[in-house]
């Protein structure tokens, strides 16, 4: 396609990250090397060169970094809360100063564009630092009839579609509460996480209050089995969160999930159609469709179907796929090779069930993990596309006749992450709002998010809450 | 819908298809401005700007609309207008000068060795309160002058009364007067109050024959934004999607410097297409913004800000 009028290559600098060759684990406040002697490669998903290597995390790691935790527990208890505010701030502050490093280093990592993490995921890292660093001290007012206490360690595991967003998210509310990590990290995104370890050696926190093991499912497992650890939090998929949920059964560990989601996205016939479009673009291509409360399936009423199908693809043509460096990238690498080949499957089946395929026109750099915005029509509620997450840049399609019908469909999911509602009538999306089985609605908006919010799931998407208020009572048992 | 009526290959709708298309859809603010934010991120850089910029002295009409204007003042602008900068002649002709009717005449005489139009305001410019027989009477003397393109104010006195009709016919009126004269219809959407307003207006100025769609007199304190902007080029879209033909847009009034003029560029370019991205149907009104585009060109290629002195005055 010959443009008139392109854009020139505007790449963000990549020099200001300074990367070690490899990393240790990061525990009782400095990084040491791993007693399992194993490291593994992280490499760039848009071009498949190595970055560095990062400690494998076995039973010992994990061990003593529980033990490490236990210790720092101790410390923690006797640091006043209003101390541990500062602590928080620091961090906050820390991250900011940094923030460009951080959002190279995190779409070096994991393939997303520079302008999603300089504009939203390190800024709502530090936002979240900031919010819960205001809490600590408040906690003991803040609930009229009962008293709280900390668990203790709690052990963290998180996802790669938003590496240091998900640890802040965990992490902040953790050590406000006045519990210790034990994190792990993703494994194809571990490099943001051990920075930011290195910013809590910065910031003089405590040694122990804040442990790091790098690894895989392996080591996950050790840190949800081990008898030290009294709160696991976890963020990624269903089948690891039920396996998780099983092996905690009877053992008086705390729990919360949060786990994936299939949103519908209802446009009605009464919306601002071209802010409806944007909404949808901007609900399912964002962060390459790598999130859980993307808006993955667009309900849209029949009366309208054919012109906002229509803007629809247009608008999807003007993403601009590539280097997640360029600042002008839209949507960049797909996070590794098993997601491209779970997307790519996943669509194959889509075009096979009898789906009508829409995908943009665009070049994709020469290595790396790749894939077109894409679109599906004429999909039926049966076709595993409309039932199954696909944590990828496609839509799927499905229409809908009335509101009744838009409910029915909507709930018709074992998930209940998030939805959205798009008309202009504002009875109609409050009468919506009310019958939707989701822990986040949007209304003529989208995947906008604030830690003061509280985000979470109903049914197979998990359960507890993070961010707000409620999200401190995931890091808080009653003190009996 | 029916194309009922037709001057010179265009094709106009009638007044109860242009209700119609109006109740097609709103404008949700937020997005609007979220959208119009997100654009604005874009980095354009050395060559994409290059070529931005000379497209945007290309694209435009540059104007002087004051009660002081003269025939040395309109001698002055022409000038500029032909050769912008005249130690680099890669740098283009702008697209027109734009001048009030009783200066028509001087201004086509002084720009008639080049490709550069003259455009004229009329229509009581800037107010527009006065009976339509006195609007076709000013559209005309500005034609019979020599004006290329004329650019009219709607009534806002009946479109803040609610009596679009009479919008509508008006412009029809006055395009009727204009012939294949290119007419370009200022909505004022500074004094519209709402970005629904805006798209109504600009849905009428179209569907009543209007080539352009502009967005400000530049004489009220609100001149054009890239939010009005935004509206005005979807509904331009939508309007093709309906009819086929292209309207084009001019954004005027309070854009002073390249990087905003860029801005735009963007806006159209991934909004709209790249059809709209030539001075057939894209203009920026312009006073102060050229020499800011020319000095910008001169740092591409130089390295070094010049002082606004060692470019002409207009």
């Amino acid at each position: 396609m010959v443009e008139k009028w392109s854009y020139s290559e505007s790449i963000e600098s990549s020099e200001i990250v300074n990367l070690e060759k490899k990393y240790g684990h990061f525990i009782n406040g400095s990084f040491v090397s791993p007693k399992s002697k194993k490291y593994f490669d992280t490499i760039s998903p848009s071009t498949e060169e190595l970055l560095s290597k990062v400690s494998f995390g076995g039973k010992e790691d994990v061990d003593s970094a529980v033990a490490s935790a236990k210790e720092g527990f101790k410390t923690w208890t006797k640091v006043k809360p209003v101390d541990r505010s500062k602590y928080l701030f620091k961090i906050a502050r820390l991250i900011q100063e940094r923030s460009r490093e951080f959002a190279v280093l995190e779409s070096m990592d994991g393939g997303k564009p520079i302008r999603e993490s300089r504009d939203v995921d390190i800024p709502q890292v530090s936002a979240n630092f900031f919010y819960f660093a205001g809490w600590a001290d408040k906690l003991e007012l803040s609930w009229s009839n009962s008293k709280f206490k900390p668990y203790g360690v709690a052990g963290q595991i998180i996802p790669w579609n938003f590496p240091l967003l998900m640890l802040a998210w965990k992490v902040a509310p953790a050590l406000a509460t006045g519990n210790v990590v034990v994190l792990k990290p993703a494994e194809t995104t571990p490099l943001t996480a051990l920075m930011f370890a290195q910013i809590c050696a910065e910031a003089g926190l405590p040694d122990g209050v804040f442990n790091l093991v790098t690894g895989n499912g392996e080591t996950g497992s050790y840190i949800v089995n081990h008898k030290d650890v009294d709160k696991i939090a976890f963020t990624g998929s269903t089948v690891v969160g039920k396996q998780i949920q099983a092996s905690l059964a009877g053992t008086g560990k705390g729990l919360t999930l949060e786990l994936g989601g299939k949103a519908a996205n209802i446009v009605y016939e009464d919306a601002s159609i071209d802010q409806a479009v944007e909404g949808v673009v901007n609900g399912i291509f964002f962060n390459q469709g790598h999130v859980c409360c993307a808006g993955s399936r667009l309900l849209i009423q029949e009366s309208i179907q054919d012109q906002f199908i229509e803007k629809l693809e247009r608008r999807m043509q003007q993403l601009r796929v590539g280097n997640p460096l360029d600042k002008n990238t839209d949507i960049g690498a797909i996070n590794s090779k098993q997601q491209l080949e779970k997307i790519t499957e996943l669509v194959e089946s889509g075009v096979n069930d009898g789906g009508s395929i829409y995908q943009t026109e665009c070049d994709f750099p020469g290595n790396g993990f790749w894939f077109k915005p894409t679109l599906f029509t004429n999909v039926q509620p049966a076709y595993r596309i409309a039932r199954e997450e696909i944590f990828g840049p496609v839509l799927t399609t499905i229409t809908f006749r009335t509101p009744e019908e838009a409910i029915e469909i909507a709930n018709n999911t074992e998930y209940g992450l998030s939805a959205g509602i798009w008309s202009e009538k504002g009875s109609k999306i409050l009468w919506t709002a009310d019958r939707l089985d989701a822990g986040v609605i949007w209304s003529n908006t989208f995947n906008k998010f604030d830690p003061s919010s509280p985000f979470g799931g109903y049914k197979e998407s998990g359960f507890g809450r993070e961010g707000g208020r409620h999200g401190l009572l995931s890091y808080l048992k009653e003190d009996k | 819908m029916v194309h009922d009526t037709q001057t010179s290959e265009k094709i106009m709708l009638s007044w109860s298809d242009t209700t119609e298309l109006m109740n097609l859809s709103s404008v949700d603010e937020t997005g609007l401005k979220e959208r119009v934010a997100s654009l604005a991120t874009r980095s354009i850089k050395k060559d994409s700007k290059l070529q931005a910029l000379n497209m945007i002295v290309s694209m435009c009409d540059l104007t002087t609309l004051e009660g002081q204007d003269t025939d040395g003042k309109i001698a002055q602008m022409a000038a500029k207008a032909i050769s912008p900068d005249p130690n680099d002649s890669s740098v283009p002709s702008v697209a027109a000068v734009c001048v009030y009717p009783g200066l028509v005449k001087t201004a086509k005489e002084a720009v008639s060795k080049s490709n550069v139009l003259v455009a004229s305001v009329s229509s009581y410019f800037p107010s527009g309160q006065a009976p339509l027989e006195l609007k076709i009477h000013d559209t005309k003397y500005a034609i019979n002058n020599g004006a290329d393109e004329i650019d009219i104010v709607i009534n806002r006195k009946a479109f803040l009364e609610g009596d679009y009709k009479k919008v509508f016919d008006e412009i029809y009126a006055i395009k009727e007067v204009c012939g294949d004269v290119h007419l370009k219809t200022i909505l004022e959407v500074g004094e519209l109050g709402s970005y629904d307003n805006v798209r109504r207006a600009s849905l009428i100025a179209m569907s009543a024959g209007s080539d352009f769609i502009k967005t400000s007199t530049g004489k009220i304190s609100e001149g054009a934004s890239r939010e009005a902007c935004c509206v005005m080029a979807k509904a331009v879209l939508d309007y093709r999607k309906v009819t086929g033909s292209i309207v084009g847009i001019k954004v005027a009034g309070g854009i002073r410097d390249a990087k905003d003029a860029i801005r735009y560029l963007v806006l159209i370019k991934e909004e709209i297409g790249e059809d709209w991205l030539d001075l057939k149907y894209f203009r920026f009104g312009a006073s102060s913004l050229l020499n800011d585009v020319l000095r910008q060109i001169k740092k591409l290629k130089t390295g070094a800000y010049q002082d606004s002195y060692y470019f002409p005055r207009g």
